[in-house]
């Protein structure tokens, strides 16, 4: 278990301090992008298309023009003049900002509507006429790839098909001989619908452009303000935007989830309206806008899990149509277009895997957006997982006992996965005994054999999962070919107070106390006595931004060894006061003092001082430090996660009675937070498990797209949630931690879907897929029956 | 655009002003007397990121026009407590950690109030009933549940302090 080093008031790692930025929050002084009020304010509307895919034959701005208040309708053609029209997505695709032809999805933006008022910009969206010629969309990824489909991206030179790309990785030779010959092979195709983030703030943006310093300012809603910056230096650097230039504003965010890393087109509309019309333009995204456009998840995989037949692990394949819709706007590392998936042979020991991919597009919004999970591992996770308890069910082993003779041993570690991946370290099976010991599997596993001879449905449901978090290594990982390192930058002022200042954005996760305990624990200064400031690109060094668990990885590394610099030159500068070697000098927490004569010190706050005042000869003035962080690995945090569910066979209804999520994160920076971001992440993962999933007619028009119809989980829905932890620090992480707020997203919902199939399963059930509601519960047994 | 003339009292001082007919109480708030704690985050009424007191009960501010607002009594986040202080609401919510981004919550406290006051010792299962008009993406629930019982419990305290 982790030791405090620090007291409660110096409040470093493993301390539950209270979070330092609530008190604006909680007195309504939180400053959201919709917050901000520039003088001379102009409000944007978009005009979106009711339609999946269609022609645009005219867009007749005259009647929007002539209602008070608009100033302007910008449209695609108004673009294609500054060769603005269309931009490059994270990944190498392209995509359009306004079309002038046609359009490839239900709600892409049309045009756009600028006015003086919210209100008058609504009416100006309602009065633009566009006369459109539908034509018949593509909806089912299936059919993408049929000789017959029309070609959805015509303008892209040398795609002959709507194939965006085939990714492979591993021995598929091999892997198909092992699962020709083995005892047991389980198959499945497993569904990860489309789901939203639904971040209860929704996108938005205040561009501002002056036209005599020839700066934009741009508040926006994103996890990442550098990388922003300098993409839009790249789409718009010839019409003189040129990055020195650009300010991006992270203010406060209202949860980002992975929805806020994208560049979406009004942000790009909203930049071109200031840069013309020179006054601040500000677009707020509404809820239906936000959960149509952009999305998560959409794999369709077919998995084969094959094993001897008492159930020990040989090969896993995975075979994967993803569904892109329109372009691929994933915000992936360039060299992982399908992410980590390939994490997908998860905590198991076994030798040969093979995954592949192809994605395709369709007439749906673009997105593939990494959902509270590190590009790609929940979809990953969710293959591996429901496969294993597929093969327990169908050699009639407990799924935990399977578990425990496949997994990789703690000896193990660092164990080279199938797919290519170095685990750091882990104990999967401390993790999944303190799992079932909190829960009682034991004795549910009785009450379940009672219930069953009584009729009754009631299921266990387990998911022991690994994630790969913290990208990444500079050599492997990168977005626009800009490394993913992260930075930390600390200033210790002369009092002994301290400013630090990252790369990263924090969107609830607790920068602001988890950052200053960081470097209370490396410097030995209150964490009260450290302001975090991040968001703001003309301060902060540049880093790669918040998403994918990278910050306490990247981030919180880059400030411990920042303030590792600072204790370095520290202690020349003690040995200056105390008249002794630096070589005679030790440290402990906050003070410096002279070996074998503890009395004799100075505390971090003198040596600051001294820093600035009393400096030693040929010693550089000033306490300040920088850091960018470049990881060395990946980190790989891990859970077991128990869920016990009831399930009423004349309704369907699931009634979830436990759940318990034990998380090994590596050293754990604040107790409270971490609990609290578990929480929410388990939230995150009933929401897909039982309720959310955006849904599409035949003609691609999305049936779900507001929140009455679009099942975002109330308070009732969300169970009590059972936490705990196991330690299993990260060897090479600087405070050997690793990242956590994902997991749980991904790790939850494998356990519900698990424990629901195994509710029904004596009816016969094998499989069912995300979101599994009540009435899809409700027709598999109504279908069971039917057979029988 | 027919304009009004609504007198109404907001956090305890009296605003009088000219409005559309059809100016949500919202907008009126965040946009007309630049009070932005109270939050949009949808547009059909389901998330509660809106909710005011409004003569005393809670209401969702995105779904009512600020022409019917005229003559009430309206609490905002910023109106909860004076300044400097916290509410036993605002209090919970930072030491039993139910924030995150922060976005849900002035609404999800206001509603809290009104709850509190109909049901000043409510079970567990009564507060999640009593908030599943807010949505909250970041909290799980686990800890504003857990802020709504700590606030219960102090309030009480102070009431028998103060009879
Ligand atoms: S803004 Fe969502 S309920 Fe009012
Ligand atoms: S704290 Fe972010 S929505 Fe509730």
């Amino acid at each position: 278990m982790f030791k405090c080093k620090t007291s409660a008031e110096v409040g470093g790692m493993g301390h539950s301090v209270k979070r330092k930025e609530d008190a604006r929050f909680l007195h309504g002084k939180g400053n959201y992008v919709d917050d901000t009020k520039l003088p001379g304010q102009l409000h944007m509307v978009m005009v979106r298309s009711p339609y999946a895919y269609a022609k645009i034959k005219s867009i007749n701005k005259e009647k929007a023009l002539a209602i008070d208040g608009v100033l302007a309708v910008i449209t695609g053609e108004d673009l294609a003049q500054y060769n603005l029209h269309w931009m490059p997505t994270l990944l190498s695709d392209t995509q359009m900002v306004l079309p002038t032809d046609t359009v490839m999805h239900q709600s892409q933006e049309v045009c756009a509507v600028i006015a003086t008022d919210r209100y008058v910009a609504v009416d100006g969206a309602e009065a633009v006429e566009v006369d459109y010629e539908p034509m018949q969309a593509i909806v089912d990824p299936f059919k993408a790839l049929d000789d017959d489909a029309p070609l959805l991206r015509p303008d892209k030179e040398g795609q002959e098909d709507n194939q965006i790309y085939h990714w492979e990785r591993g021995d598929r030779a091999k892997t198909d001989e092992v699962i020709a010959n083995a005892d047991v092979v389980v198959k499945e195709r497993i569904y990860l619908p489309r789901i939203h983030v639904a971040s209860i703030e929704t996108c938005g943006c205040n561009a501002s452009y002056d036209k005599d310093t020839q700066k934009l300012t741009v508040y926006l809603t994103t996890q990442a303000p550098h990388a922003i910056r300098t993409v839009v230096a790249l789409v718009a650097g010839h019409v003189g935007l040129s990055e020195e230039k650009i300010r991006i504003i992270s203010p406060d965010i209202g949860g980002g989830f992975g929805g806020k890393v994208p560049v979406y087109p009004a942000y790009v509309v909203a930049i071109a309206a200031t840069f013309l019309i020179g006054k601040p333009v500000k677009w707020i995204e509404d809820r239906s806008e936000n959960l149509v456009n952009g999305f998560a998840r959409d794999y369709h995989m077919d998995c084969e899990l094959a094993a001897t037949k008492d159930g020990k692990i040989q090969a896993f394949k995975v075979s994967t149509l993803a569904d892109h819709g329109y372009t691929d706007s994933s915000a992936n590392p360039s060299k992982y277009p399908t992410g980590m998936f390939s994490i997908c042979t998860g905590s198991y020991d076994y030798e040969h895997a093979f995954a592949e991919l192809d994605a395709v597009y369709t007439n749906k919004a673009p997105g593939g957006v990494a959902y509270r999970c590190s590009f790609r591992v929940t979809e990953a996770v969710h293959a591996i997982e429901r496969m294993v308890d597929k093969l327990a069910a169908e050699i009639d082993k407990d799924p935990a006992l399977l578990r425990f003779e496949n997994f990789i041993k703690k000896e193990q570690f660092p164990y080279e996965s199938p797919l290519g991946w170095s685990y750091d370290s882990g104990d999967y099976k401390a993790t999944l005994e303190k799992a079932m010991e909190m829960i009682g599997y034991d004795d549910y596993k009785k009450e379940q054999a009672e219930k069953r001879a009584q009729g009754k449905l009631m299921g266990i449901g387990i998911c022991t999962f690994t994630e790969v978090v913290g990208a990444g290594p500079s050599k492997d990982f990168d977005i626009l070919g800009i490394a993913m390192f992260d930075s930390a930058e600390i200033r210790v002022h002369p009092t002994g107070k301290a400013l630090a200042r990252f790369g990263t954005k924090s969107q609830g996760q607790g920068h602001e106390t988890t950052y200053a305990q960081i470097l209370a624990e490396e410097l030995g200064i209150p964490y009260t006595d450290i302001e975090i400031d991040e968001g703001d690109t003309d301060t902060a060094p540049y880093g790669l931004g918040t998403y994918a668990s990278r910050s306490t990885p990247t981030a919180g590394a880059a400030a411990a060894i920042a303030a590792r610099k600072l204790r370095d030159k520290g202690k020349k500068i003690a040995a200056h006061l105390l008249e002794v070697s630096e070589e005679d000098i030790e440290w402990e927490v906050g003070k410096y003092f002279v070996k074998g004569a503890p009395e004799k010190s100075k505390t971090i706050q003198d040596v600051a001082f001294a820093a600035y005042t009393n400096i030693p000869p040929g010693l550089e003035p000033g306490f300040e430090a920088t850091h960018y962080y470049d990881p060395p690995n990946l980190t790989f945090p891990n859970g077991a996660y128990i869920c016990v569910v009831e399930v009423e066979e004349e309704t369907g209804a699931i009634d979830v009675k436990r759940f318990v999520a034990i998380d090994d994160c590596g050293n754990i920076i604040n107790p409270m937070i971490v609990e609290g971001q578990v929480h929410g992440g388990l939230t995150q993962g009933i929401a897909p498990a039982m309720y959310e999933g955006i849904e599409y007619d035949d003609e691609g028009n999305v049936l779900n797209g507001t929140l009455m119809d679009y099942l975002v989980p109330t308070a009732v829905e969300s169970p009590h949630w059972e936490t705990g932890h196991t330690i299993t620090p990260s060897p090479h992480h600087p405070l050997g931690a690793k990242g956590v707020a994902e997991s749980p997203t991904v790790g939850a919902p494998p356990a519900i879907a698990n424990a629901i199939i195994d509710a029904v399963a004596p009816l016969g059930i094998k499989h069912l897929d995300i979101p599994i509601t009540p009435a899809k519960v409700w027709e598999a047994i109504q279908a069971q029956k039917a057979k029988a | 655009m027919a304009k009004h003339e609504v007198t109404m009292t907001i956090n305890g001082q009296s605003v009088t002003a000219e409005v559309d007919s059809r100016l949500l109480l919202v907008h009126f708030i965040r946009e007309n007397l630049d009070m932005t704690g109270t939050h949009i985050g949808c547009d059909t009424s389901n998330c509660g990121a809106c909710t005011i007191l409004l003569d005393g009960k809670s209401v969702k501010a995105c779904t009512y026009l600020t022409v019917r607002a005229d003559g009430a009594e309206i609490t905002t986040i910023e109106g909860l407590a004076p300044e400097g202080t916290n509410h036993p609401l605002q209090q919970a919510f930072h030491d039993q950690h139910g924030l995150h981004c922060g976005f849900c919550t002035p609404g999800m406290i206001m509603r809290s109030v009104d709850l509190l006051k109909n049901n000043p010792n409510p079970t567990e299962e009564e507060i999640r009933w009593g908030i599943s008009g807010n949505l909250c993406r970041c909290t799980g629930y686990n800890n504003i549940v857990k802020s709504v019982q700590q606030a219960a419990k102090e309030m009480a305290k102070e009431k028998e302090a103060t009879v």
